[in-house]
């Protein structure tokens, strides 16, 4: 059967850069798969893996899609019960919470049980940007493989405190500890960028496709 | 470990690399995409256009090479050069760059920096500072170098922190071309003050610039042109040399 990655368009994140990073992985390894860039809450009905990109402050990233139209039911029926394979990236990550404290107080989609809180400063300059390890914590995982620690790129200021420590798949050092990659059935999250994460990004995100 | 970055910059003048690889037998060296791909393929952690056409009209030729660029190259990519209004950043993020550098718009106007900020995230704010030694302390330049603005640049750096910028690239303008090595006091006075990462621009020449421009300076990242262009240092012998130097740096 025919793939259909697609991408949730709700006015904010890198969308090109995920969108492009998908196709080159379907055309490198002639995957019968193609990408779909949508703000349309129906395409997520098709849909057979669904990517939500998120850059910028989690509430304008979370108040642009409780107003992209049906945008939200869609995705709960779609991942909380039709179990199709999600990724949440950076922003889109953290949206999965269930509050965050960026700027306020402000309710996520509380789909994977955790807490967005600030990476604590203490004379480290802020975001959190670069490439940095990421330490997998749980072996039986079927997003990233690669037994050796590997750099991802990142940028965020806000880190995911997971609360059941069995969502955290990988994590990363920063000021502290924190959970770079939570996963927890169906649903996965990375705090940084796959789609500028050269080959080893590449990799884990064919490896999101194969799901 | 935070890895301290290298970036290659690119100058782009008409579409066109004008100041860039020319040590290789690429087939078309004068295409941005395919110089930006061959670096990405060797090393660097990010990539930097600098747009350096004259006119307006040319510049939407940018935003072609920005999108087949996005097609084929994944590490972060930085453009400027001109960049003048809201509308140009969202233009050139929509064409796929990751972050967008400002410098002589947001002189004349602070408050580009922070409606940019506030639009797109600091994260895809570049702040772009040209400084010129003065006495005792080193003055702004705008207009690609060839204004003194007046303006202190370490006062300058913080109030573009606080306005929203989520990195600094600061260019010395006594170093830029001379293969001396960085502005290093400038540079340690810069990163001791800033709360946010720090690019070093101007003046590397050699393995041991690189190490100081870390070490010495403090900055996060390092940028370079000519070194890398010409073939004198490969970004990853500068990376093996920082790596035995004991400085963080991303090895694949």
């Amino acid at each position: 059967m025919k793939k259909n990655i697609t991408i949730v368009d709700y006015g904010l994140g890198n969308i090109r850069s995920a969108e492009q990073s998908l196709k080159n992985i379907i055309d490198q390894n002639n995957l019968n798969a193609e990408v779909k860039i949508t703000n349309n809450s129906k395409d997520i009905y098709l849909a057979t893996h669904i990517v939500l990109p998120g850059q910028g402050a989690f509430a304008s990233c979370m108040k642009g899609l409780k107003n992209t139209h049906g945008m939200i039911e869609a995705l709960s029926k779609n991942v909380l019960f039709n179990k199709k394979p999600f990724l949440g990236i950076c922003v889109g990550m953290q949206l999965l919470g269930t509050t965050s404290y960026e700027n306020g107080i402000h309710n996520g989609l509380g789909w994977i049980d955790g807490e967005i809180k600030k990476i604590p400063q203490k004379g480290l300059k802020l975001p959190h940007m670069g490439w940095n390890e990421v330490s997998i914590k749980i072996k039986e995982n079927k997003i990233i493989k690669e037994e050796k620690e590997k750099n991802f790129y990142f940028v965020h200021s806000y880190f995911f405190e997971c609360k059941d420590k069995k969502n955290e798949v990988a994590s990363t050092v920063y000021g502290k500890n924190f959970a770079s990659i939570i996963s927890k059935e169906n649903i996965y999250g990375v705090q940084f960028h796959p789609e500028k994460s050269a080959c080893q990004g590449l990799r884990l995100i064919k490896n999101f496709i194969s799901l | 470990m935070l890895k301290i970055r290298i970036i290659p910059c690119l100058d782009v003048k008409d579409g066109r690399v004008v100041k860039g690889i020319n040590f290789l037998n690429l087939v078309d060296a004068g295409d941005p995409v395919a110089q930006a791909h061959f670096y990405s393929k060797n090393g660097a952690d990010e990539i930097c256009f600098l747009d350096i056409s004259a006119s307006i009209e040319k510049r939407t030729t940018m935003l072609n090479v920005v999108e087949k660029t996005a097609e084929k190259v994944f590490i972060p990519l930085t453009v400027g050069g001109g960049v003048s209004s809201i509308e140009n950043i969202r233009d050139l993020l929509k064409a796929g760059a990751d972050k967008i550098s400002i410098n002589t718009a947001g002189i004349l106007n602070e408050n580009l920096i922070s409606q940019a900020a506030e639009k797109f995230g600091s994260q895809c704010i570049v702040a772009a500072v040209d400084a010129k030694k003065e006495k005792d302390s080193w003055a702004v330049y705008s207009h690609g170098g060839s204004k003194n603005t007046g303006i202190d640049a370490l006062e300058w750096m913080q109030k573009l922190q606080n306005l929203g910028a989520g990195e600094i690239l600061l260019t010395s303008m006594d170093r830029d071309g001379t293969k001396k090595g960085f502005d290093l006091e400038l540079l340690n006075r810069a990163s001791s003050q800033l709360a946010i990462p720090l690019i070093a621009s101007g003046g590397v020449g050699n393995l041991d610039h690189f190490k100081d421009g870390v070490l010495v300076g403090k900055a996060n990242a390092l940028l370079a042109a000519s070194v890398f262009h010409f073939g004198e240092l490969s970004i990853k012998e500068v990376k093996q040399y920082l790596s035995n130097e004991g400085i963080n740096v991303r090895i694949e």
